[in-house]
C-alpha cells in the first residue's frame, strides 16, 4: 500500500515538473444559439496560470485559436474566355473550417517559433489542407491564399494580434466576435501558453454553435422533410398573396 | 433589425428586405410584370447565395402573382384553357430546367448560365419594347396613322392539332402554345424568374391572344409553374428560404399597390419605354459584370457534406 503511493506522488511530481504552468480557463459562453435575432455574437475568453513555482524571467504570452467545422471548400478561378469571365480551374481543398479566428497577447512571429506553429497547427493555413493529388494546373498555393483572402474579407477568418490582454503573468481574457454568418458546428477553442516561442501549456475546450427555435425548426423541416418544406413555403405564399389582395379590396370598397 | 435567415445563413436586416421587396412591388404594380427579374440580381447583391436567391424567388413569385390573379379571375380576364395547355408545357419545362440547373451547379458554371440567360432575355426583350415603344410614340405624334392589325396568320397558324380557345378568341395549333409553355418553364427554372416579361410577348406576338386576356392568363400559369419550381428546389436543392420570401412578398404586396396607382397616371407608351429602359439597364449592369475583368477571380463555394 505504501510503495503505491510514493508512486502516486512521484508521478505527481514529474507530472508537475513537465508542466509547471497550467490553465485554468472560463468562458462567458460555452454554447451560442443562432436565433432569429441573432446578429453575431462576442465570446469572452479568460483564464489564469496556475503555477507551483516562481514566476520566470520571460515574457508569458497567450495565443487563442479558435477553429469552427470543417468541411471540403471548391476554389475556383474565373477565366476569360470567349470574351467574357467564366469560372475555369478548380481545386478542391479537402478541408477548411468555416471560421477560424487566433487572438494573440503580440505579433505571432515575435511569440511563435515557426516549428511549434507546426507542431500544434496554430495560423489558419495549418487548418486547410488541399488534396495534392486534384493539382492539374500547377500552384495550388494561389488557390489557398485566394480562399484565405475571401474568408478574411467577410470576417470569417480572422487574425487579431494584441487581441488577448496579460496582466501581471497570470491572468489574461480576450473577446473574440463571431460573425452573423455563422456555421452552426462544434467551434473548438484552444489556448497556448509561450515563453520563449515555444508552447508551454495548452488547453482546447468546445463552443457549440446550434440553431435553435424557429430557425432549428424551417432548418431540420428542409433537410429532412424536403417535399412537405416545400408544399408548406407554397402554400403560404399562396395564402400570403391571397390575404393581400382580399385585403387591398377591403381597404378600397371599404 | 437583425434577422437570421436558416437557409441562407446570413443575418439581413429586415427592412432592407421589406425595401427590396417593396422596390420591386412598386415597379411590378407600375408596369404589370412579376419583378422577378429584378428580385434574384437584387438578392446576390445583398449577399444571398445565388442558389438560395433563384429558389426563394420562385417561392415569392407565387405569392404575387396569386394575389394578382384574383384581380383577373373578377374581371374574367383569365383563359384557363389556354393556362393550362401553356402550363403543361411549362411543367416539363421547368422540370428539363432544374436538370440543367443542377448539372451545370455541379459543373460550377451555374451563375454564368444564370448570368448569361439574364443578359441574353433582358437584352432582346428590353431591345424590343424599347424600339416599339418609340415607334407607337411616333406613330401617336402622327396622329391617326395605320393601326396595327391583331390576329395576323403566320407560320403559327400553319400546324396541325388545332383546338378552339373560346376565351381568347383563337383557333390555332397546340404546338406553339406547349412550345412556349416549355420555354418560359426552363428559363423560370433557371432564372428564378415567373416568365412573365416572356410569356407576355410570346402570347402577343407568336400566339396572337389579345391584350385583355394576356396578364391574367399568364399569372394563372406562372402560379403553378413557379411552385413546380419551387418544391423541386426545396427537394433536389433545398435552398427554399421561407422567411426570406415572406419578408419579400410583404415589401412587395404593398409596394404592388402604390405602384399601380402609379402607373394608371402614365401613359401606356412611357410606362413601357420606362421599363424598357429598365430591363436594358439591369441587362448591362449584369453584361459589364460578365465583360470586365473582376476584382476578385476567385470564388469559394463550400461541397456539401453527405448526409448533412
Amino acid at each position: 500500500m505504501r510503495w503505491l503511493l510514493s508512486l502516486l506522488t512521484l508521478l505527481t511530481l514529474t507530472f508537475a515538473a513537465q508542466a509547471e504552468e497550467e490553465i485554468v480557463l472560463g468562458l462567458s459562453q460555452d454554447q451560442v444559439a443562432i436565433t432569429a435575432q441573432f446578429d453575431g455574437s462576442d465570446i469572452l475568453i479568460f483564464g489564469a496560470v496556475k503555477r507551483e513555482i516562481a514566476i520566470p524571467d520571460s515574457d508569458l504570452n497567450v495565443i487563442i485559436a479558435i477553429e469552427g467545422p470543417t468541411g471540403p471548400v471548391e476554389v475556383r478561378r474565373k477565366e476569360r474566355r470567349f470574351g467574357i469571365w467564366m469560372n475555369g480551374a478548380t481545386l478542391e481543398v479537402e478541408r477548411a473550417p468555416a471560421f477560424y479566428a487566433v487572438a494573440a497577447s503580440a505579433p505571432l512571429d515575435d511569440i511563435l517559433r515557426r516549428i511549434e506553429n507546426e507542431r500544434y497547427s496554430i495560423t489558419v493555413d495549418k487548418a486547410i489542407q488541399s488534396v495534392s493529388a486534384t493539382v492539374a494546373f500547377g500552384n495550388t498555393q494561389a488557390f489557398t491564399d485566394a480562399l484565405m483572402r475571401i474568408q478574411a474579407a467577410n470576417g470569417s477568418y480572422q487574425l487579431l494580434e494584441d487581441a488577448v490582454k496579460v496582466d501581471q503573468q497570470t491572468l489574461f481574457r480576450a473577446s473574440i466576435a463571431l460573425p452573423s454568418n455563422l456555421t452552426e458546428g462544434d467551434y473548438s477553442a484552444r489556448i497556448f501558453l509561450l515563453r520563449d516561442g515555444n508552447v508551454v501549456a495548452d488547453m482546447a475546450t468546445t463552443i457549440d454553435v446550434r440553431k435553435v427555435g424557429l430557425e432549428r425548426f424551417l432548418f431540420n423541416l428542409a433537410q429532412d422533410q424536403a417535399p412537405v418544406y416545400g408544399v408548406l413555403s407554397i402554400l403560404i405564399a399562396a395564402l400570403f398573396g391571397w390575404a393581400a389582395s382580399a385585403l387591398f379590396r377591403l381597404i378600397k370598397d371599404g | 433589425m437583425q434577422f437570421y435567415l436558416p437557409i441562407a445563413e446570413v443575418s439581413v436586416n429586415i427592412f432592407l428586405l421589406f425595401g427590396l421587396g417593396g422596390l420591386v412591388g412598386v415597379l411590378s404594380g407600375i408596369f404589370g410584370v412579376g419583378g422577378g427579374f429584378l428580385i434574384t440580381p437584387l438578392l446576390f447583391f445583398v449577399g444571398i447565395p445565388p442558389a438560395v436567391a433563384v429558389a426563394t424567388s420562385a417561392n415569392q413569385i407565387v405569392a404575387s402573382s396569386v394575389s394578382g390573379l384574383f384581380a383577373h379571375l373578377k374581371r374574367k380576364t383569365v383563359d384557363l384553357k389556354m393556362g393550362s395547355y401553356l402550363l403543361a408545357g411549362g411543367l416539363v419545362g421547368s422540370g428539363f430546367g432544374i436538370l440543367l440547373f443542377n448539372y451545370l451547379k455541379s459543373l460550377g458554371q451555374v451563375d454564368l448560365l444564370v448570368q448569361l440567360c439574364y443578359v441574353v432575355f433582358l437584352g432582346i426583350i428590353g431591345g424590343l419594347m424599347f424600339i416599339e415603344s418609340l415607334r407607337a410614340i411616333r406613330r401617336a405624334r402622327k396622329a391617326g396613322g395605320a393601326r396595327r392589325k391583331r390576329s395576323q396568320h403566320n407560320w403559327v397558324h400553319g400546324l396541325p392539332f388545332k383546338i378552339r380557345f373560346r376565351a381568347s378568341g383563337l383557333y390555332i395549333s397546340v404546338i406553339p402554345v406547349l412550345l412556349v409553355g416549355a420555354a418560359v418553364g426552363v428559363l423560370s427554372a433557371v432564372m428564378g424568374v415567373g416568365g412573365g416579361f416572356i410569356m407576355v410577348p410570346a402570347m402577343i406576338y407568336i400566339l396572337g391572344m389579345p391584350t385583355k386576356v394576356v396578364v391574367g392568363t399568364s399569372l394563372f400559369q406562372i402560379i403553378f409553374v413557379a411552385g413546380f419550381n419551387t418544391l423541386l428546389h426545396a427537394i433536389t436543392n433545398k435552398t427554399v428560404d421561407l422567411p426570406l420570401a415572406l419578408f419579400l412578398l410583404i415589401g412587395g404586396v404593398i409596394g404592388a399597390q402604390f405602384g399601380s396607382s402609379i402607373g394608371v397616371k402614365l401613359k401606356a407608351e412611357t410606362l413601357r419605354i420606362l421599363l424598357a429602359i429598365l430591363v436594358l439597364s439591369v441587362c448591362g449592369k449584369i453584361a459589364l459584370d460578365l465583360l470586365l475583368e473582376p476584382r476578385e477571380l476567385y470564388s469559394i463555394s463550400r461541397v456539401a457534406a453527405g448526409g448533412q
